[in-house]
């Protein structure tokens, strides 16, 4: 394996969409290559960087909204 | 077959991933209360079809994605923001001065990373093209594998993964013209010239 392929198979990699045995080449390569081990780092801390800031918090008034609609009692109310 | 009764404790747990996507989607708070609370009615009534020990969760994202289509797709068809290209692997990290520069300090990305700001990071999201927003969200945030993916959005597993590579790459490209927009990274890119 070499870089572009390591490049080239990161996001299967990440998204845990490969072989047990590519993962294994890729880590082998990683180990052997710095560059490439730290583009794979950032990638994963981008991912959870990304996942992290796009969470909101539901208005409480949706929650009691969905609650009437489906003719539940809130839990809040 | 899924019991009615069951239907509150099981998929109200999930109502803060709904609406954090369905912000995403809707770019907006009244459309994504209305989107939300319209995919739960659907859900609710359409809870007896539902295979218990199947995923829930890819459910609802399933019927909030059609959702989103049939109420808002089509009829606010806003002008999607015109990208020349994708911009190569490792946009982020390469203009972050990564790769090139293997003896820097290893976390200087990282540091860079934590301080993006939330509302940068969705805007940087929500100026995807919808069929793109929608895998990146799916596949990032919500950690779907592309099999569920493929089944949320009724597409093949290979079109789910060409919009993701292409929506991840966009998505780079976009945060870091929005980091220099605000000054949080220094304008000329390091050791990426001619690339």
């Amino acid at each position: 394996m070499d870089c572009d392929d390591a490049i080239h198979k990161i996001y299967g990699f990440l998204d845990g969409e490969l072989t047990a045995w590519r993962r294994r080449e890729i880590l082998r390569h990683l180990d052997e290559c710095p560059p490439c081990a730290q583009g794979y780092d950032f990638e994963m801390e981008l991912r959870q960087v990304i996942a992290m800031k796009c969470r909101d918090e539901v208005p409480p008034q949706l929650k009691r909204r969905i609650a009437e609609a489906l003719g539940y009692t809130s839990p809040e109310a | 077959m899924a019991d009615q009764a069951d239907f509150a404790e099981l998929a109200m747990p999930y109502m803060s991933a709904l609406y954090s996507a369905a912000l995403r989607m809707t770019r907006n708070p009244a459309d994504a209360e209305d989107l939300v609370q319209e995919t739960y009615l659907r859900a609710y009534r359409g809870f007896g079809g539902f295979r218990e020990g199947t995923n829930l969760k890819a459910w609802l994202y399933k019927i909030l994605t059609n959702t989103y289509i049939n109420m808002y797709r089509a009829r606010k068809r806003r002008p999607e923001q015109v990208e020349l290209d994708d911009g190569e692997d490792f946009y982020l990290f390469r203009r972050l001065g990564g790769l090139e520069a293997v003896e820097a300090s290893r976390s200087a990305e990282s540091e860079i990373l934590d301080k993006i700001p939330e509302a940068v990071v969705k805007e940087a999201v929500e100026a995807l093209p919808d069929t793109f927003r929608m895998a990146v969200l799916l596949a990032d945030v919500e950690g779907f594998s592309y099999k569920e993916i493929a089944d949320i959005m009724d597409v093949p597993i290979g079109t789910v993964m060409s919009r993701l590579h292409r929506g991840r790459k966009r998505l780079q490209k976009r945060l870091w013209s929005l980091a220099e927009e605000r000054g949080l990274v220094s304008g000329a890119p390091t050791g990426v010239a001619g690339q």
